[in-house]
């Protein structure tokens, strides 16, 4: 932690507030946060979805979304009015001495342009170097950020590189005037652990380098924890409360702190191991499967029980996804089979029953996009009952009613909205509704946490539980997080590049010894010690060495 | 860049495809024509001996499938046969000084009406929801919804009455090409008035499409000036759909300008084809709309073949 009090003041930000509109009214966003950042100092800031995290970032450079407008307080950037400034004095700024990451580099990188050329544009647009001093200086930074082949990996495209490469390049795109801050908004979000690790240190590494002063959002309160020589916590729009990162992780004063440094204590029970001989609910047996030449999956095994949840784990890429297409007959496998109850299941599901058919269903990672947004829920919900269990009229009305009821939704209230009038968790719920309509056996989770924060998801999670063992369902759950699967496993299925790594109960899992690979994803996972990165990256030096 | 000529070999083959489909609909819808070719042509008054020998001398006596091969045998070495009607002129020169005149009235008016509609359009994107974008937007809309003829009378009462420009174009061999971008002026303007809206404003909406996205955004963020967002972080990722559609307006200036050619006197394919169907002349009627098809065909082509150009997720593999 770097000695913060000799540090000139860089930013200011006093009473601000923003305002959104929606439908001709404006409400607001943010409710008045101060915010004050001294030169070469990193603030953490962290909230749930909604906060106002990105909205205050992003006015840090005098900047609003379209639609958004700052409506009170002032912003002194190393002496200027921000609130004032012209838009043309206000570009000058962006870009050359306050730069932005954004959440996903791979939208956020031009797809028209090669790397360097985004690189360089900045640069040469505000005067501060040529097109070939810029270039050069794109490949020393590259060197700094450890991308693979520096000199070379300006000249692809941005389809061409991957996540964990682009966010690297995209730091490297910010520093490309050497700024004096840098906003970086949720910039591991979207990779995995294992590739978070190394865009954490070689971000940290880089604005220490340089001294330059960053704001860090994010609602991943290990990751900032890492980041951060202080903290401010963000609610609907308002501060909660901020200190420095030691004490705000020690001692929080806040209740609403407290439940969020709470969450992730929520684990299943360890269930008796499953009787020998019971048949299993799902059984993938020798599964090879693809597309086109390439092989995604290579001879898989592994069976899910009757009132178990199996969490499948890996990276993006290692074939998570297509495992459950095959089960659900969306990919016919190559070779192998999936065996329902003991009974092989045709290949392609156009060939099952439709028996077959409702007994396996799925939950999507994006609700957003799962659900038809012309349709209410009543027609969400109902459409399954109907098709699989033939229910009409008054039955089928009462069937949604219960439905609704289990995932906790009032049915008077709720049974006749649209989708866009939901909450995200409340579409995840209306997912799960929608899966237990035809009161399947077995369920496939896909990821469907990732996409809510941390209190949502776990009030989703003690929801799948609960309906676990009233219905007797058995889960398939993929996910790359894992605290999600120490909060639901019973047992867990390691994948790696399409191949089964390591398979077993949970808690063997989580103690040594480790495969390889699970090591190295166990050992990724961000830990609420402000040291942890620090120690980790020693270590792993060390072991390299 | 394989890809690209694998795509090309592909379309191609397609294309000579519906050519051939075509070049079927036309013969046999010309088979159906009402009423007997012969008679209209010698007259009530001809005997049945006088109709067989024209019938035996332009081959009207073969089965239809055995003309049918006759022909496109002919068409595919650039025989088209010969005229009916009247001189007996072969098809082919009857078409060639037309097909010039239509490119060059065709070439006219887009060589106005692409430049222009992409600056407004573009300009339109710029100062989006401003004055100059309503009213852009309000013009093209008007000029569009007036019926060709009714733009081109509008501006025969403005230009021509005044004896700026002749109302009626005269294009024959002597013709200099100073001399013919003069006479065809109004028709050549009364196309751009047609076809500006719909380039406009597909540039435009490609382009405001775009300005929502996470990159435009970096971009902005990165402190480039409104014009430079555009023109190089929004116009490069827009130009598939505006590809497309100047194409298929290309496509309609060659094709679909018969009013404006009768309007202004000007003799171009469209005239010719109209005049031919109406006096059932059937092998200039075939070869005309086959290179009415055939210019879809390739004006398609190109505009794929220039949209996967401009798309490097396409191009540049991983």
């Amino acid at each position: 932690m770097k000695d913060m009090k000799e540090k000139p003041v860089l930013l200011t930000m006093r009473n601000i507030q923003i305002e959104g509109r929606s439908d001709e009214t404006w409400s607001p966003i943010i409710k008045g946060v101060d915010l004050t950042l001294n030169k070469g100092e990193v603030l953490g800031l962290i909230g749930e979805s909604g906060a106002g995290k990105s909205t205050l970032g992003l006015a840090a450079m005098g900047f609003t979304r379209d639609g958004c407008r700052i409506s009170g307080g002032t912003i002194d950037f190393d002496g200027i009015d921000l609130m004032k400034a012209s838009e043309a004095t206000k570009r000058g700024l962006r870009g050359k001495r306050i730069a932005y990451v954004a959440q996903s580099a791979a939208a956020s990188f031009n797809p028209a342009h090669k790397l360097i050329d985004q690189y360089s544009e900045a640069p040469v647009q505000h005067g501060v170097m040529g097109r070939g001093e810029a270039e050069h200086d794109a490949v020393e930074l590259y060197r700094r950020m450890q991308l693979p082949d520096p000199d070379e990996i300006g000249f692809r495209y941005p389809h061409q590189v991957s996540g964990g490469q682009l966010q690297r390049a995209m730091t490297a795109m910010a520093m490309a005037c050497r700024p004096d801050l840098i906003i970086f908004d949720e910039p591991t979000t979207a990779l995995d652990v294992t590739t978070q690790i190394e865009v954490l240190s070689a971000i940290r590494d880089i604005v220490a380098q340089f001294d330059t002063a960053a704001i860090y959002i994010t609602h991943d309160l290990a990751v900032v924890a890492q980041m951060a020589d202080k903290i401010k916590v963000l609610l609907r729009g308002d501060e909660v409360e901020e200190a420095d990162t030691r004490t705000m992780l020690a001692s929080p004063k806040e209740a609403y702190t407290k439940t969020l440094w709470a969450v992730r204590s929520h684990a299943r029970a360890t269930q008796p191991p499953v009787e020998k001989g019971t048949v299993p609910v799902v059984s993938v047996k020798g599964v090879t499967a693809g597309y086109g030449q390439v092989d995604i999956l290579k001879n898989i095994n592994f069976d899910i029980h009757k009132r178990r949840t199996v969490a499948v784990v890996g990276e993006s890429g290692s074939g998570k996804s297509t495992a459950a297409r095959v089960i659900t007959g969306l990919l016919p496998p190559r070779q192998g089979q999936v065996l329902f109850n003991g009974q092989a299941l045709p290949a392609d599901y156009r060939q099952r029953t439709r028996e077959q058919l409702r007994q396996a269903q799925m939950i999507y990672q994006m609700a957003d996009t799962a659900l038809n947004p012309k349709l209410r829920l009543r027609e969400l919900i109902g459409r399954p009952a109907q098709m699989y269990l033939g229910l009409q009229g008054k039955a089928l009305t009462e069937r949604i009613r219960d439905l609704l009821n289990l995932i906790e939704l009032e049915p008077d209230k709720f049974i006749d909205r649209l989708p866009s009038e939901l909450s995200g968790g409340q579409k995840q719920r209306v997912g799960i509704a929608r899966a237990l309509a035809a009161e399947p056996q077995f369920i496939i989770c896909d990821e469907v946490t990732s996409a809510l924060d941390q209190l949502v998801a776990e009030g989703i999670l003690k929801l799948l539980d609960r309906l676990q063992t009233e219905f007797d369902l058995a889960y398939m759950f993929i996910t790359h997080d894992l605290a999600t699967v120490r909060a639901i496993a019973d047992e867990v299925v390691v994948m790696q590049r399409g191949r089964v790594v390591e398979q077993g109960p949970k808690d063997e899992m989580f103690q040594p010894p480790h495969d390889p690979y699970t090591e190295l994803l166990l050992s990724s996972v961000p830990e609420m010690d402000p040291d942890w990165l620090t120690k980790l990256l020693k270590e792993r030096a060390e072991k390299a060495s | 860049m394989g890809l690209i000529w694998t795509m090309i070999a592909k379309r191609l083959g397609l294309g000579l495809l519906t050519l051939f489909v075509i070049s079927v609909i036309i013969f046999s819808a010309t088979e159906l024509l009402p009423g007997d070719f012969a008679k209209a042509i010698l007259g009530q008054s001809a005997t049945e001996e006088t109709l067989a020998a024209f019938r035996k001398e332009i081959g009207l006596d073969l089965p239809a499938y055995q003309r049918y091969f006759n022909w496109l045998g002919g068409a595919i070495q650039g025989d088209f046969g010969t005229s009916l009607s009247g001189n007996k002129r072969p098809v082919a020169d009857l078409i060639a000084t037309r097909l010039g005149n239509t490119l060059f009235l065709a070439l006219y008016a887009a060589a106005i009406a692409v430049p222009l509609s992409l600056v407004l359009g573009i300009l339109a994107a710029l100062y989006r929801n401003s004055i100059f974008d309503r009213a852009a937007n309000a013009a093209a809309l008007t000029s569009i919804s007036f019926p060709e003829f009714f733009v081109a009378y509008i501006l025969i009462f403005v230009l021509a009455q005044s004896g700026l420009f002749p109302s009626m174009t005269r294009m024959d061999a002597d013709t200099t090409l100073g001399e013919g971008l003069y006479r065809a002026f109004l028709p050549a303007l009364t196309l751009t008035l047609v076809v500006t809206a719909h380039m406009m404003r597909m540039t435009r909406a490609a382009i405001i499409n775009l300005l929502a996205s996470p990159y435009i955004e970096m971009a902005r963020l990165k402190g480039i000036n409104p014009m430079r967002v555009i023109l190089k972080h929004a116009l490069p990722n827009a130009l598939a759909p505006i590809i497309t559609v100047i194409a298929l307006n290309l496509a309609y200036l060659i094709t679909g300008v018969v009013v404006v050619e009768v309007v202004f006197v000007y003799p171009g394919l469209g005239q010719l084809m109209v005049d031919s169907v109406a006096k059932r002349d059937f092998p200039v009627v075939q070869a005309v709309a086959l290179i009415f098809a055939a210019a879809y065909v390739l004006l398609n082509l190109t505009a794929d073949v220039l949209s996967t150009l401009s798309n490097p997720r396409l191009i540049h593999r991983k």
